[in-house]
């Protein structure tokens, strides 16, 4: 078992971090700390799939000399999904940052079950 | 290649180029706009589906000339392209409907900003529906959140930013669980594209290996079972629909939910495979969960104070259709469930469109004390709420009593009486529970006001929004025909539907 863990450390790993990440995304209320434990949970996917794509002794997909080998190198496609998966996480981050600007300059406080008190009898009625 | 196979393609990157034009143009003109690229994609979407019923048989679009293990693919079959035209369809009606309350809830000069983001949705959305590669589809997913995250807080109050802010966090929980499956499903299967992984999977499935394939179908399930709704989760669907703008609302409820629904169902059947599917312990879950949110929703919506927040709570009810048509499984049970995403687009969003109108005539309130009457004030809202409300129930004739019709005779192929007594029996229920509150709203909106005196205050309209304008007329009367053709011709569509689905393994 141990052995095994430590044969895959960079999947243990990665499934700290998701774990740790959904943890915080769920059952944190501040919004900002949600944020944080979001990124931590995609960061986790990411160590994962490129994890995967590390083949030990290999180098980085870049074509220096002709003729090459494909055994020469790593699996390029990997770290292709993680660029773009950053790229998604940021943007998504952007977006949810400034959702929380908007909020803290309204109701003055990150704490979302506050900010639901706050707003919770107009929800109901309009 | 015929011409027809790169409409996909085209109606994708369409509606992406319309998108960033009009962050630059007038708000007149980026509604112009986007309802000609709307037309464009329907058109597109339209000419697709003819192409393919015609042929019988599915086209597959590679991208950059990469061949099948590394290229990232498009594929055409009549399935897809149906439910693009209805989704273009509905879409459009969506936009004319509501376009009079994006004028009023929207910042004036942050209108095209609108429509813009109704563009990158409506790409979004069509990625999904087109998309034979996993990965593409966790990054339109993403896409299609951030943009209705952005139609929800288009009106800029309190409360939308909130519901804005609860609706992003529970679909960044959906997506990140999706995105941990479909790593897993490349860790199992060594591909992304969907045909290459379903030979791997079967290679699998064969060798015995199954326990890691359901744990890595259930992440991706919870995650997209999140954020269409599905029971438990359906808890911010009032928030969302309730307080954004009409457009908003109608196109989140009918649209946005039935898209993630459309990509768990292509990885249901194109990547496992319906003869692996078919043996795994999920689709009981995923019916008994289905059947729970038809009761759930329901009881809910019956304790609703606010028409709106009612109508979304029936939107849980109705996503548990969907999920148990395809938890029954057999082409009967996925034909009802994708029989079932279109009636819920034509009818859901037909609601939508249609309650503000209703409140403008009750003081801007959607509190149901506040519309007593209101049917008799606001004539075609009310005939309009009815239709919808009519076809909620499953009166014959509209297409929500098409859809209980074939869920029964769904039930009763798959053979086992118990599963046909267990859906009987929640069809049952569901169908009462629906009538009790549809039935009491067009009650009460067609009842005369307690107070005389108030009827003469309620009876002055606010004066915000034109009674009934042209575009929203012909928005409601396009969405009620739609509803009775669906109701009416019922086996043209689920002729299709049975043709698309042939082709769509």
């Amino acid at each position: 078992m141990i052995k095994g863990i430590l044969n895959n450390y960079e999947e243990a790993v990665a499934v700290i971090l998701f774990v740790a990440g959904l943890g915080m995304l769920l059952f944190r209320r501040n919004l900002i700390m949600k944020l944080i434990g979001m990124n931590i949970m995609d960061t986790g996917c990411f160590l994962f799939l490129a994890s995967m794509g590390y083949i030990s002794g290999r180098k980085a997909p870049i074509l220096t000399a002709l003729p090459a080998q494909g055994t020469d190198y790593v699996n390029p496609v990997p770290a292709g999904l993680v660029l773009t998966g950053i790229v998604v996480s940021v943007s998504v981050t952007a977006v949810m940052l400034s959702l929380s600007v908007r909020l803290y300059r309204r109701y003055h406080t990150l704490d979302i079950d506050a900010i639901y008190a706050l707003s919770k009898h107009k929800l109901e009625d309009r | 290649m015929d011409f027809v196979c790169n409409f996909p393609l085209l109606s994708i990157l369409l509606c992406m180029i319309s998108c960033v034009l009009c962050t630059l143009i007038s708000p007149k003109q980026a509604r112009r706009l986007t309802f000609g690229t709307e037309i464009a994609v329907l058109a597109m979407s339209t000419a697709v589906l003819a192409f393919t019923l015609n042929t019988g048989k599915p086209f597959t679009y590679v991208l950059g000339e990469f061949p099948a293990p590394w290229g990232n693919e498009l594929r055409g079959g009549a399935l897809e392209a149906l439910m693009a035209t209805a989704f273009s369809a509905v879409l459009i009606c969506c936009v004319l409907g509501g376009q009079d309350y994006v004028r009023i809830d929207v910042d004036g000069s942050k209108q095209n900003l609108f429509y813009t983001l109704v563009n990158l949705m409506t790409s979004a959305l069509m990625a999904l529906v087109w998309t034979n590669d996993m990965f593409t589809g966790y990054v339109f997913v993403e896409i299609l959140t951030l943009s209705s995250c952005g139609l929800i807080a288009a009106r800029e109050t309190g409360r939308t930013t909130l519901a804005a802010v609860r609706y992003m966090v529970m679909n960044l929980l959906g997506s990140g669980l999706f995105l941990l499956g479909v790593v897993l499903m490349y860790a199992l299967t060594g591909h992304l594209l969907m045909v290459p992984a379903h030979e791997a999977i079967t290679e699998i499935a064969a060798e015995g290996g199954k326990v890691p394939l359901i744990f890595t179908l259930a992440v991706m399930t919870i995650g997209l079972g999140i954020k269409s709704g599905l029971f438990p989760s359906y808890f911010w669907m009032p928030d969302t629909y309730g307080s954004s703008t009409p457009t908003g609302a109608a196109i989140l409820s009918s649209l946005v939910s039935k898209g993630y629904i459309f990509l768990l169902l292509k990885i249901f059947l194109r990547v496992v495979g319906d003869e692996i599917w078919k043996d795994l312990p999920l689709r009981w879950v995923l019916a008994v969960l289905g059947m729970a949110g038809m009761v759930a929703g329901s009881v809910t919506a019956i304790r609703a104070r606010n028409i709106n927040r009612m109508a979304a709570y029936s939107s849980a009810a109705q996503i548990g259709y969907i999920y148990l048509g395809i938890g029954i499984g057999g082409t009967a049970g996925y034909t009802v469930a994708l029989f079932q995403i279109l009636v819920h687009a034509v009818t859901k969003s037909l609601l939508f469109i249609t309650t503000p109108r209703l409140a403008a005539v009750s003081g801007e309130s959607l509190l149901f004390e506040k519309l007593r009457g209101s049917g008799k004030r606001a004539k075609n809202a009310g005939v309009f709420f009815t239709a919808a409300a009519l076809s909620m129930v499953g009166i014959p004739f509209f297409a929500g009593f098409s859809v209980k019709l074939f869920m029964a005779v769904s039930a009763a192929e798959y053979g086992n009486p118990a599963v046909f007594a267990g859906v009987m029996a929640v069809l049952g229920i569901s169908s009462v529970l629906n009538a009790m509150y549809f039935i009491r709203t067009v009650v009460l909106i067609y009842a005369d006001r307690k107070d005389p005196a108030e009827t003469e205050a309620g009876s002055v309209t606010s004066g915000k929004v034109p009674c009934g304008s042209a575009t929203y007329y012909a928005a409601s009367v396009i969405l009620v025909l739609g509803n009775l053709f669906l109701g009416l011709f019922a086996p043209v569509s689920v002729n299709m539907i049975r043709q698309g689905l042939s082709m769509f393994q």
